[in-house]
């Protein structure tokens, strides 16, 4: 005969977790505690002022206060398949706002890097080829060339908006605030040795492994915000 | 006191009024300020989604170019101030990224000792020069405008660019009531403009652009004054098309602050570069009646 358990005794005291998660939150947490300074993510108090303060809170599957929640308890994996870390515009509410001084926006943009090192995105997602194309952009002239930048991103995410984006192009363009050659440093070759040299401190992609995740939340997003809790 | 000057790829792009307008201002003002020689993109937040270290070191090759001419660095951009006063503060904060980014920048014989102080043109004109000096230059009245001076994310968060409240600052709308301009109550002042998410996330730039402008018509605002090149452009472009915010048929220009400032100080519009807005500005300074000396 199948037994089951008892609901009236359920959980021994409030707050008790099911095995299985329990289990997962706690080897999530003893990962975060071995970071410098990483127990201030135990230190959110889910009041949710980081949410109310969004202002695209609104278009997000999960809000900045869920996200906390989810990274806590283990629940990585759904946070980098997220809407959520894609839509943060970088207003840095949350983090000047967060009683407990913890930097939501960077927790933010490291989970977006390790989405893209573990590539659990579309190739043609926006944020993605807008970042990766600005990026393109310095390495090759050192600076943002707008124009290559603009053409480069809508022609790989959506064509046809540069058609209907013509109108805006044009006025920008009529006003001249459209660049059409791109503006070269002189120290290019320096500063791509600077890139070079920097790029094998920052994770390679086969190392990124499931049980390292929250190793690479970065240098900073676990450190106290000392400056956002005053 | 000299300025070292960090434009910012914007600067020298769409927002090339905002680099016109605060070269001429300063140079009203009688105040020194020099191009950063072979500056580089700051990174902006494109590169920190991609590559943290990287972000970080080119970001510090500004800064050690700029320790060089041993002047405070100067960066009106929004983006451009916070991620150089980002990537000082974590500099300093982080022996580990420091060391990572120190050996990057040996790679071009560049050091940086973390000895570089960045702000904002805005601060400068509050803190170094002082409202009463711009007051004793002005020439012309600005009273035909009234703006909504918006402030944006950038340079009250994460790092406040002036010692005042982030969540209401004043020094903008302190400089413009000084200058008599009819300064309007502007409850959004610090409200995101979406940002990069105008191409990436359209819909949604769009619909926070609105609310703005919205406000500032609610307001009876005649233009919006600004700070940060994003939200010009959000702002400008937005408000050019036929929908955009409350119906209203009244258009809105969004005008740099140098520029609504230069107009006080005399300086023409062609100066100003402020052919370059999209929503033309009609409002006119007025030659200010010279006084008995």
């Amino acid at each position: 005969m199948m037994t089951f358990p008892d609901p009236m005794k359920g959980p021994s005291e409030p707050g008790v977790l099911p095995e299985t998660e329990g289990e997962l939150r706690k080897a999530f947490l003893s990962e975060v505690d071995r970071i410098p300074g990483g127990a201030l993510l135990n230190r959110c108090i889910q009041c949710g002022t980081c949410s109310g303060s969004c202002p695209v809170n609104y278009a997000m599957d999960y809000s900045p206060r869920e996200v906390i929640a989810m990274f806590r308890a283990g629940a990585i994996e759904t946070l980098l398949r997220s809407r959520t870390i894609w839509i943060c515009a970088s207003c840095y509410n949350c983090t000047a706002r967060c009683p407990s001084g913890i930097k939501i926006t960077d927790l933010l943009y490291a989970l977006k890097r390790i989405a893209i090192e573990r590539k659990v995105l579309p190739s043609k997602f926006p944020v993605y080829v807008m970042s990766e194309t600005f990026v393109d952009n310095v390495r090759r002239y050192g600076r943002n060339y707008e124009l290559r930048l603009i053409l480069r991103y809508f022609l790989r995410v959506k064509p046809l908006r540069l058609l209907s984006g013509l109108g805006d192009g044009m006025a920008l363009w009529r006003h001249g605030r459209m660049a059409l050659r791109p503006d070269k440093i002189k120290g290019l070759k320096g500063l791509r040795r600077i890139i070079a040299k920097a790029e094998t401190f920052d994770r390679p992609q086969e190392l990124v492994a499931r049980e390292k995740v929250t190793d690479a939340v970065g240098y900073h997003a676990l450190k106290p915000g000392v400056e956002a809790a005053k | 006191m000299n300025y070292t000057y960090y434009p910012g790829c914007s600067l020298h792009a769409a927002a090339l009024s905002y680099d016109k307008s605060m070269l001429a201002v300063f140079k009203k003002l009688g105040v020194e300020i020099t191009e950063l020689e072979d500056w580089n993109c700051c990174g902006a937040t494109a590169y920190m989604s991609v590559k943290e270290t990287v972000a970080f070191a080119i970001s510090a090759r500004n800064l050690a170019l700029a320790e060089k001419t041993g002047d405070d660095l100067v960066a009106p951009c929004s983006a451009c101030f916070a991620v150089l006063n980002k990537t000082r503060k974590f500099l300093s904060e982080l022996p580990e990224l420091r060391e990572h980014v120190a050996s990057a920048l040996a790679e071009d014989n560049l050091e940086y000792h973390g000895k570089v102080t960045v702000r904002h043109p805005l601060e400068v004109l509050i803190n170094d020069i002082g409202i009463e000096r711009v007051v004793a230059a002005q020439t012309h009245s600005i009273s035909e405008f009234r703006p909504a001076c918006y402030y944006g994310c950038q340079i009250v968060r994460p790092e406040r660019a002036l010692e005042e409240d982030p969540e209401i600052p004043m020094s903008m709308d302190d400089l413009f009531t000084a200058l008599g301009a009819g300064v309007v109550d502007y409850p959004p002042k610090v409200s995101c403009c979406g940002g990069m998410l105008i191409a990436t996330a359209e819909e949604i730039a769009v619909k926070l652009t609105k609310e703005l402008i919205g406000w500032a018509r609610d307001r009876e605002a005649n233009c919006i004054v600004t700070v940060c090149p994003m939200c010009q452009n959000n702002l400008d472009v937005v408000a050019r098309r036929p929908e955009g915010g409350n119906g209203s048929p009244r258009p809105m220009p969004t005008l740099y602050f140098t520029q609504l400032l230069g107009l006080a100080l005399g300086c023409t519009p062609k100066e100003l570069g402020l052919e370059q807005c999209l929503v033309p500005v009609t409002m006119k300074a007025h030659a200010l009646p010279q006084e008995e000396a």
